[in-house]
């Protein structure tokens, strides 16, 4: 190499070269689930599925490349988002290690720090799952036994529970309007497609919470109340 | 065989591993090379590497609970796939549910036709990409905008971010309010675990079992839902 790049620009041109692969690799997927298995699904479901999620993530992607780019650094941002599992684990774990070696986030000993974190946080997720995913083969056809159906079926409940909980505490004003009105519609006809309700739940929170904003009814600080799940 | 856990599904899960492992592989040692010339101590840099890898235990493990979770659906080698790359299990799952949905599956059971599958794949894949665009892209331009960005109103950018979220419980919670007695049940023990666990985050500062609360409300849920079934 005749111009010796900086860190930086090399991060960012390295950088790009593994996001794009990435990229490729994932659209590639569901193209050889499809090829290897015959199965080509009628675009207007595929369609009709990506319009439940597609507005909302597509939102929140944007806010989190914004949000927490300038905490990870820019090898943070390449590697973190590629790798996943940013608002519950990658993150927090790299703040914590900036923390733990007293350097700032966003200043390049920052940088250096943040991605050995993002690094070093991938090697475990991925031991553990991996372990855990050869551990679980053998249990498979008992877990998949009649007798656990109902344990599964009810897997959503489940979550979004105790989720519900740690999330409408923090803001149970802006949660009374979307609750009330999905409680309402779900009693109603109970076999409404959560994917079309999800956006539209979304905006009745934002357009309430905004509401309530403009009321004053929202004080608080941004410190760590972010909207992270 | 299954075809959901067949090697194929599997060799798919290895690949990807193999790409996020290489990829961290390759920004370590570029990070370690450039702190080493900026002068960081590398005793510094050695225990930022190993905490890091030890605080990322639990949030694994809870991680791994969301795999357990969605391979009931959708088998085991998806949802490995799926969490070891981009996304989390937040998403995965109101993914996987809409796609469901749209072929006029409530809930998210056992999938048993390859092309629903494959059309969850798509949904879950389309739904989490535009970051792999968005930053090598803009990351350059959005590094120049963050500080402008900064002084805009963080307030309502914070308060934003958590209404978006709280929808989308907001529509699962009435979902599950809708789906019968047992699914009521399960909602409201999960609940109920959850706040049992708050309190005693609260009044015995008991710091470390916040990552595990959402685990243990959920796992706690699904055990007393079996229990329910029995009964009813």
């Amino acid at each position: 190499m005749k111009n010796k790049r900086t860190y930086e620009e090399s991060v960012h041109y390295y950088g790009r070269i593994w996001m794009l692969s990435a990229f490729v690799l994932l659209m590639a997927i569901p193209v050889i689930i499809g090829v290897a298995f015959s199965a080509w699904p009628p675009l207007d479901k595929v369609l009709l599925g990506l319009l439940g999620v597609v507005p909302m993530f597509w939102t929140v992607a944007v806010i989190e490349v914004l949000t927490f780019s300038p905490m990870l650094g820019n090898g943070g941002t390449y590697l973190g988002f590629v790798t996943g599992n940013l608002t519950n684990m990658k993150v927090p774990c790299a703040l914590n290690a900036m923390k733990g070696a007293g350097v700032e986030p966003g200043s390049p000993e920052g940088e250096i720090i943040s991605t050995i974190a993002i690094a070093s946080s991938t090697f475990t997720n991925t031991i553990v799952l991996t372990l855990g995913v050869l551990l679980l083969v053998p249990l498979t056809p008992i877990l998949s036994s009649p007798t656990f159906k109902p344990m599964f079926d009810n897997i959503l409940p489940a979550l979004f529970g105790g989720l519900g909980v740690a999330f409408i505490a923090k803001d149970w004003k802006v949660a009374t309007l979307p609750l009330g009105v999905m409680i309402l519609l779900y009693i109603l006809a109970p076999t409404l497609p959560v994917g079309i309700l999800i956006p539209v739940s979304a905006a009745i929170a934002i357009s309430w919470a905004r509401f309530l904003y403009k009321k004053g009814h929202l004080h608080r600080t941004h410190d760590n109340k972010k909207g992270d799940l | 065989m299954d075809f959901k856990n067949s090697p194929i599904m599997f060799f798919l899960g290895g690949i990807v591993s193999l790409f996020v492992l290489s990829q961290s592989l390759f920004f370590l040692l570029k990070a370690l090379k450039e702190g080493k010339r900026m002068g960081i101590d590398s005793l510094a840099m050695r225990k930022a590497a190993i905490s890091s890898m030890i605080f990322s235990i639990a949030p694994s493990i809870s991680i791994l609970v969301g795999l357990l979770a969605l391979s009931q659906a959708l088998g085991l080698a998806l949802p490995w796939l799926r969490l070891s790359v981009v996304g989390a299990v937040t998403y995965e799952l109101p993914a996987a549910t809409a796609a469901a949905a749209a072929f006029g599956i409530q809930g998210l059971s056992n999938i048993s036709d390859p092309s629903i599958f494959t059309a969850i794949a798509w949904v879950m894949t389309i739904g989490i990409i535009p970051s792999l665009l968005i930053i090598p892209l803009f990351l350059k331009k959005i590094n120049k905008g963050v500080s402008r960005l900064k002084q805009g109103d963080v307030v309502w950018g914070s308060i934003f971010m958590s209404a978006l979220f709280i929808g989308l419980i907001s529509a699962f919670l009435g979902m599950g309010v809708g789906g019968g007695l047992l699914s009521i049940l399960t909602l409201l023990s999960s609940a109920i675990i959850m706040v049992g666990l708050g309190i005693l985050i609260k009044k015995r500062n008991l710091k470390w079992l916040e990552t595990y609360a959402i685990p243990i409300s959920m796992l706690g849920a699904m055990g007393l839902s079996l229990l329910f079934s029995i009964v009813l």
